[in-house]
């Protein structure tokens, strides 16, 4: 009861710091507007509102401050107007209509979805790959490393083109993007988790006479499962990133970065933010729900305690 | 090859070398050890730390490969011996896996050398009852206490019915009371399997207490200064450490580690 109060508390804060946000942010727009509408604003001349800071508008017009929170393109849209939006373009729309939010997170999501298992299984081969082999040890990890130094976003469109001129469009190119930036976790926890055996354990396999495979099935893959988990965590919510980013060099119609796109090419920051909002729920349910299976298997495991 | 000689000697040692090479120069780690074993004994090596004592058991184990000198386990080289399943070791730590329960930590050499399920199962239940951990086998290793996962630890190295086996330090980090308990356990399982037996100890009282045959050594090189035939009976209660035969020998072996041991460095 306590930890849900304490919750609450914190969740107020951060909407009550964003609707005072919003009257600065928006103040100047709405009183442009209300003039327009024949209402008395200070000053009265466009040029002097301009000089002077929104702090003073604010003190100068107080009776605009409401109207901050109901603009139709604010700045920056009060919470209950993302709410609201993200009501109207979830529930209230069919999930078939393109103007839905349920229909435009699908597709984000089956390009994640099919980048996560790309990227997963690409880093769970080359984790095993450099565990097994000081060759690939030197010559692969070094390349993980930079080929995460490289900001997606310019990478992005150069992987859409090459793809495109070989005739691969539609979902596959973002789930290369997405695969692209999950696999990286991947090889990086397994490489930790299947090397965590300790000296003691793997003299232990020696004493059996195991050979390598043994030793792999038996010892390093089990004892990699704790590492594997934490880094899907961090992995699907890369992949979903990569969808997203994948989506807009492209002029997508679908996706959340498709939304993204179309909000910010029209002014429609409310639509912008109900896309952002999508996102983090949908990488909120990914990550929670890797959460529930790694307890389970875990449990199962008698990894658990 | 001379084993012929000696026929019950199963682990025997001729001039046995090993120098590790590290960046600050050689380590002679063991330096012309010589030592026969016995079947049916129950040898403990003793030193302070740096004398090879558990290099040497490695070595048995062939888990180290010497330098110089001969090695032969039941006749054969540590590697063929290994292959034949002639020991099992029992390390320190318990060491058991944390996703296996007692009974398939148990099983795992048993998968690992092919054993049939009904085999493995009939095995297990076997060393369960010899460790005295009947009803356990269906427990996570972390339900266990240390004593307990050491137990489960030794019938792991038990499963495969290997004569030989060679223990390193394996009640080192169990507190004393629980120590005494596993020791006495540990006779009457030898008595019961007529195992040979390699103990690895920093313990003087451990080391008379459980052995027939004391190996005294001392480091820089790893050598050994001793060996004493121990004159205690077979049977020997807990209370057997008040007894004057037991003090003497107590105190050949700490004259053993004393003479061995340079304190002026």
């Amino acid at each position: 009861m306590k930890q849900v109060i304490a919750v609450l508390t914190v969740l107020a804060a951060i909407v009550g710091l964003w609707y005072a946000a919003c009257v600065p942010m928006n103040i100047k727009g709405v009183l442009t507007e209300q003039e327009r509408a024949g209402a008395q604003v200070q000053p009265p001349s466009a040029k002097d509102r301009r000089d002077l800071g929104e702090f003073g508008l604010i003190a100068g017009n107080s009776f605009a401050i409401p109207a901050t929170w109901e603009q139709a393109r604010p700045r920056l849209p009060a919470p209950h107007q993302v709410a609201v939006e993200m009501w109207k373009t979830t529930v209230q729309k069919k999930i078939t209509s393109k103007r839905s939010l349920i229909y435009h997170a699908w597709v984000t999501l089956s390009a994640t979805m099919l980048g996560f298992v790309i990227g997963t299984g690409l880093g769970i081969l080359l984790a095993v790959g450099i565990v097994h082999s000081r060759v690939m040890d030197l010559s692969v990890m070094p390349w993980a490393i930079v080929s995460q130094t490289i900001p997606i976003i310019a990478l992005a469109p150069m992987i859409i083109v090459v793809l495109y001129s070989v005739g691969i469009q539609g979902i596959l190119p973002k789930a290369v993007i997405s695969a692209y930036l999950s696999f990286f976790p991947v090889v990086v926890g397994m490489v930790k988790g299947l090397r965590s055996p300790d000296a003691m354990q793997l003299d232990l396999l020696r004493t059996y006479s195991a050979n390598g495979s043994q030793r792999f099935w038996k010892l390093r893959l089990p004892a990699s499962m704790p590492y594997l988990f934490t880094s899907l965590k961090i992995g699907i919510a890369a992949s979903l990133v990569g969808a997203i980013v994948g989506e807009l060099p492209t002029g997508a119609v679908a996706g959340l970065g498709a939304r993204l796109l179309a909000g910010s090419y029209y002014g429609q920051t409310v639509q912008i933010w109900s896309a952002l909002f999508a996102a983090a729920l949908l990488a909120a349910c990914l990550v929670g729900l890797l959460g529930v299976i790694e307890r389970s298997v875990l449990k199962r495991m008698g990894m658990a305690q | 090859m001379n084993t012929e000689s000696r026929a019950a000697a199963v682990i025997e040692a001729n001039h046995l070398d090993l120098t590790f090479q590290t960046n600050d120069g050689p380590v002679h780690a063991l330096k012309d050890v010589n030592l026969a074993i016995n079947k049916g004994d129950f040898v403990s090596f003793i030193g302070p730390s740096g004398c090879g004592k558990t290099t040497f058991l490695r070595c048995i184990a062939a888990l180290e490969t010497p330098t110089g000198g001969s090695l032969t386990v039941n006749g054969m080289t540590p590697d063929e011996a290994r292959r034949n399943r002639a020991y099992g070791y029992v390390f320190q730590a318990a060491g058991l896996y944390p996703w296996r329960t007692i009974s398939k930590n148990i099983k795992l050499p048993l998968e690992i050398m092919g054993f049939s399920a009904s085999e493995q199962e009939e095995r297990v239940n076997k060393v369960l009852e010899l460790v005295d951990l009947e009803g356990f086998g269906g427990k996570f290793p972390w339900q266990l206490s240390g004593g307990m996962q050491q137990r489960a630890s030794i019938a792991r190295a038990l499963a495969f019915d290997a004569d030989i086996l060679l223990m390193d330090e394996p009640f080192g980090a169990l507190d004393e009371i629980v120590r005494d308990h596993l020791n006495e356990q540990l006779l009457a399982l030898w008595a019961r399997t007529e195992k040979t037996i390699g103990f690895v100890t920093h313990s003087i009282p451990e080391a008379v207490y459980l052995s027939t045959k004391i190996v005294v050594m001392s480091p820089r090189p790893g050598r050994i200064t001793d060996v004493i035939d121990s004159p205690l009976p077979k049977d020997r209660p807990l209370d057997i450490r008040d007894t004057p035969e037991f003090i003497e020998v107590a105190h050949r072996v700490r004259d053993g580690l004393r003479a061995g041991h340079s304190y002026d460095d």
